[in-house]
């Protein structure tokens, strides 16, 4: 593979658009918060976001979902951390999400719609509880 | 502690996002015997007395996390470079930037895996809060500059994931090295 340049990039970019066009039914209406703190960089989070990008990618939702960084999300005991915004489902923040949890955690909860039993950290309680 | 150089780098580049830099300037150069490494940004920066707290592992500003006592990330740094024999510096002007530089040396045995670099741009590049992230990469094969505003030019949202995984591969080609026969 040679070195890509700008042009070269902005044209892989269409593609991509237009492979998604065809498929595109709805907005992009996933969020995924991958903790980068300094507790979460220890734990492998790059690895995580990393195996993120290419899970969702196999799974075909990259034209839904968004994924951000952010800095430490106060759960450094179960780093690596991964909140997940799903329209219909309780926010939830994952702990050890590991590179290898990662596509479990895209298969259950982006596909399947379930939450993933044993890294449920945060959030879903409090959720439940207001109803 | 971190396991691999990327890992380090990522930390002290988020250091300055989190500290409000507009701009953001990342030096990574390798050549036979070292991986030199600066951060330079135009964030709040700190003063002598908060700069000589950053350094102490049991300090933290507690803003983030009211009731912590711990804040980790340059004390890692720190260490890694001292068990390494390496080079470490710190400048910092409050209200105008830090300049953090480290150098490891490979020659020695307790230089850290280098780890992923492509996905180590990956993640400095689509940090949230800095407008600017300028990455310069020199080793004895290849050189090249990467600039967020021309990366998000090119591909739009950097957090669109068909965005990241476009970027991605890009950042894996600019590792190739320069097929200078071409030119």
């Amino acid at each position: 593979m040679a070195r890509m340049t700008l042009d070269e990039l902005r044209a892989l970019r269409d593609t991509k658009r237009q492979d998604l066009a065809r498929r595109d039914v709805e907005g992009k209406d996933i969020q995924i918060i991958v903790g980068m703190g300094t507790c979460g960089i220890a734990a492998g989070a790059k690895l995580t976001f990393d195996a993120l990008v290419d899970s969702i990618q196999k799974h075909g939702l990259e034209n839904r979902v968004l994924i951000r960084q952010t800095g430490c999300m106060g759960l450094c005991y179960v780093e690596p951390t991964v909140e997940v915004a799903f329209p219909g489902m309780p926010t939830v923040i994952y702990g050890k999400m590991t590179q290898d949890t990662a596509e479990e955690l895209v298969q259950k909860h982006l596909v399947e719609h379930s939450l993933l039993d044993n890294h449920i950290f945060d959030r879903p309680a409090a959720d439940i509880l207001k109803k | 502690m971190h396991y691999e150089i990327v890992d380090f780098v990522i930390d002290i580049a988020q250091n300055s996002c989190e500290a409000g830099a507009k701009t953001v300037e990342v030096f990574f150069e390798e050549d036979g015997k070292g991986i030199g490494i600066r951060v330079v940004d135009d964030g709040k920066g700190m003063d002598a007395e908060e700069l000589a707290r950053g350094l102490d592992p049991f300090v933290t500003d507690g803003r983030k996390h009211p009731g912590r006592r711990v804040g980790l990330g340059l004390p890692f740094l720190k260490q890694a470079i001292d068990i390494n024999g390496g080079q470490f510096s710190i400048r910092s002007e409050k209200g105008r930037g830090t300049d953090v530089a480290f150098r490891f040396d490979k020659e020695q045995v307790d230089c850290p895996p280098l780890g992923d670099v492509p996905g180590m741009m990956l993640s400095i590049l689509c940090l949230p809060g800095a407008q600017e992230m300028i990455i310069r990469r020199k080793t004895g094969q290849v050189s090249y500059e990467l600039r967020k505003s021309e990366l998000a030019e090119a591909l739009g949202n950097l957090e669109e994931v068909s965005s990241l995984a476009a970027l991605k591969q890009y950042l894996r080609s600019q590792e190739e090295g320069e097929e200078l026969w071409q030119g």
